[in-house]
């Protein structure tokens, strides 16, 4: 394992192998969470300090435990990170911390902390390991954020709002009116099955660019030939 | 003596779906009338704006899924879809709701499913429902019916009606609650009381304007029956629900009930929902057996949604998606018993068939 790359670890974390896109895993707080930035934002930043705790966690422990017995204990380390975070929000982000509720415990249970935990961190050192626990982080926050943007923006018709949660009182100006005042708000939104259609244009936009990516790449691949191509198949030139 | 020889099938109709399609069309034209007739031009507007917008979605994805356009659009199944959120959307609501409707109808319920026969939903209703939990006050400000305006005072002009669909021009106490509403909303009157109290219910039998709109679409539902575009079972069981229902509740009008069964037949989109919603082939059960069962789930449903529920006067639309998804499920325990075997195979059963 001495050779990894790096690049591929960061590239499948964002696009390739996605948590929420391409793996389609942890979407109860993918759905539930991202009515707004501030609240997608939150959660995000959460899930991706517990991939990379835990990531880091498991793969120095990996000797030490036993493959029969190694799901429990991974849940038991993901545990105790979890518990690490909701602490540290409730003492830095109080509000925040109510908003989002029973969704911060529940980060145990999101499937892509164990998934990564079990498929890369148990097989791989330190560096590689956290890494790609930071990277599919990164691409769940990502996605979420995205999600929460587009929700917030039809749902409320401004962007941004509430972001001293987050940022402190300097942050409470960011909010932006996109459509102005009189902007019936579409609740529906706001609403989980809204989340879900929001979730499925954003999984269709990736395919649709990775199409488009494939296409061009082919067309890079097939050069030119120069020269004329035919060849003379009968009789000979005298 | 040469004799013509063509293998069968002997009788064949040309493009079925789009004959089907057109005749639906034109039923719903006595509904339209009556609507226009008390709500004015708003109705007219709203059918033609949802027609076209829906028309012009269908051609967008089909050239983006690269199908024949043309082909997809002779079916004219866009333009029933068209007309039925013209018809079930508030007169002279604004624009946007209307494109809205269509795309969620086309785009989202109908074509990212897989197109026309494909779709689990009914299109319009899809659209209707979804618009209804964002907007609910738009898509509830009914205008008020001729009967109730004024002495002297006309449904709006064509200028003033299209200022107010793409301007947003307010105009004052031009809406008013419709019979449902009051419905929901009373709170200790017995029925006779409410009804001297309200002059919504200044009509024959159930409201004012309300009643003879349904009466049309009911002569419209049974023009196709009469063609045979669809089977009775569906649409009757579900009336009959309903009326059972309301009968069942009536306890002869006292402030707890919700209505007599006539009131419940000719109010709302009861004969609409009845005859253009309930009998669409793709999202309805397929046996004759399953559709009196899907009807008639789905008339309880909108007597329970109507009289019991905490916020929405009426419940067509909630009751006829709810039972879209219910239909497969139908289906299976009602698939018929085919010809020459003892009793019907389940949809899931893979055993061997008798003599293979």
């Amino acid at each position: 394992m001495s050779d990894v790359n790096y690049k591929e670890i960061i590239e499948k974390g964002i696009w390739s192998n996605n948590p929420a896109l391409v793996q389609v895993l942890g979407l109860c707080p993918l759905l539930a969470v991202s009515s707004t930035v501030v609240n997608a934002l939150g959660l995000g930043l959460a899930t991706l300090l517990v991939l990379t705790t835990t990531n880091s966690a498991v793969s120095l422990l990996r000797h030490y435990v036993s493959d029969a017995i190694r799901l429990p204990a991974f849940v038991m380390i993901i545990a105790s990170a979890v518990t690490c975070i909701e602490l540290l929000m409730k003492a830095y982000t109080y509000e925040l911390y109510q908003i989002l509720g029973l969704f911060i415990p529940l980060i145990v249970t999101n499937c892509a902390v164990l998934g990564r935990a079990d498929a890369f961190a148990s097989k791989h050192t330190l560096a590689p390991a956290a890494v790609d626990g930071f990277m599919m982080g990164f691409g769940f926050l990502l996605v979420l954020v995205c999600v929460g943007a587009v929700r917030e923006l039809l749902g409320t018709g401004h962007i941004f709002a509430d972001m001293h949660l987050l940022f402190g009182e300097s942050a409470r100006s960011w909010q932006l009116n996109v459509f102005g005042a009189d902007y019936p708000n579409m609740i529906f939104a706001l609403l989980p099955p809204g989340a879900f259609i929001v979730v499925g244009f954003l999984i269709a936009l990736k395919n649709i660019i990775d199409a488009h990516i494939k296409k061009r790449a082919e067309a890079q691949k097939a050069e030119p030939v120069k020269g004329s191509k035919r060849v003379r198949t009968t009789g000979s030139v005298a | 003596m040469a004799l013509l020889n063509i293998t069968s099938p002997h009788t064949h109709g040309a493009n079925r779906t789009g004959r089907v399609m057109r005749l639906v069309v034109y039923a719903t034209f006595p509904g339209i009338a009556a609507l226009t007739h008390f709500f004015g031009i708003g109705v007219l507007i709203n059918v033609l704006l949802a027609s076209i917008t829906c028309v012009a979605f269908e051609a967008a994805v089909m050239k983006l899924r690269q199908r024949p356009v043309m082909f997809y659009l002779a079916d004219c199944s866009a333009l029933v879809t068209g007309i039925l959120i013209g018809v079930s959307l508030p007169a002279y609501c604004p624009w946007w709701l209307i494109v809205s409707a269509s795309f969620i109808a086309i785009v989202l319920a109908k074509q990212l499913y897989g197109g026309m026969g494909f779709n689990p939903f009914n299109p319009a209703m899809v659209a209707y429902a979804l618009l209804l939990v964002s907007f609910p006050l738009q898509m509830t400000s009914w205008p008020t019916p001729l009967p109730l305006l004024p002495d002297g005072q006309a449904t709006l002009s064509l200028v003033a009606a299209l200022d107010k669909i793409f301007f947003g021009t307010q105009i004052d106490g031009y809406s008013s609650a419709t019979v449902l509403d009051i419905m929901k909303q009373n709170a200790g009157l017995t029925l006779n009381d409410l009804y001297k109290k309200e002059a919504v219910f200044d009509g024959r039998w159930a409201g004012a304007g309300w009643e003879w709109v349904n009466i049309a679409f009911l002569i419209g539902g049974i023009y196709l029956l009469y063609k045979k575009v669809f089977t009775w079972h569906a649409p009757v069981s579900m009336l009959a629900a309903l009326t059972v229902m309301a009968a069942l509740f009536y306890d002869s009008g006292s402030s707890n009930s919700s209505g007599s069964p006539i009131f419940h037949l000719l109010s709302g989109a009861t004969m609409l929902g009845a005859f253009f919603i309930v009998t669409d082939p793709v999202t309805s059960a397929v046996s004759n057996k399953g559709r009196i069962v899907y009807g008639a789930s789905i008339g309880v449903l909108i007597y329970v949604i109507r009289s019991w529920g905490t916020s929405y006067p009426d419940g067509v639309a909630f009751a006829v998606l709810l039972l879209n998804f219910a239909s497969p499920f139908i289906d299976y325990y009602t698939t018929p018993r085919t010809y020459g075997h003892k009793k019907p195979r389940r949809a899931t059963d893979s055993t061997p068939r008798d003599g293979h």
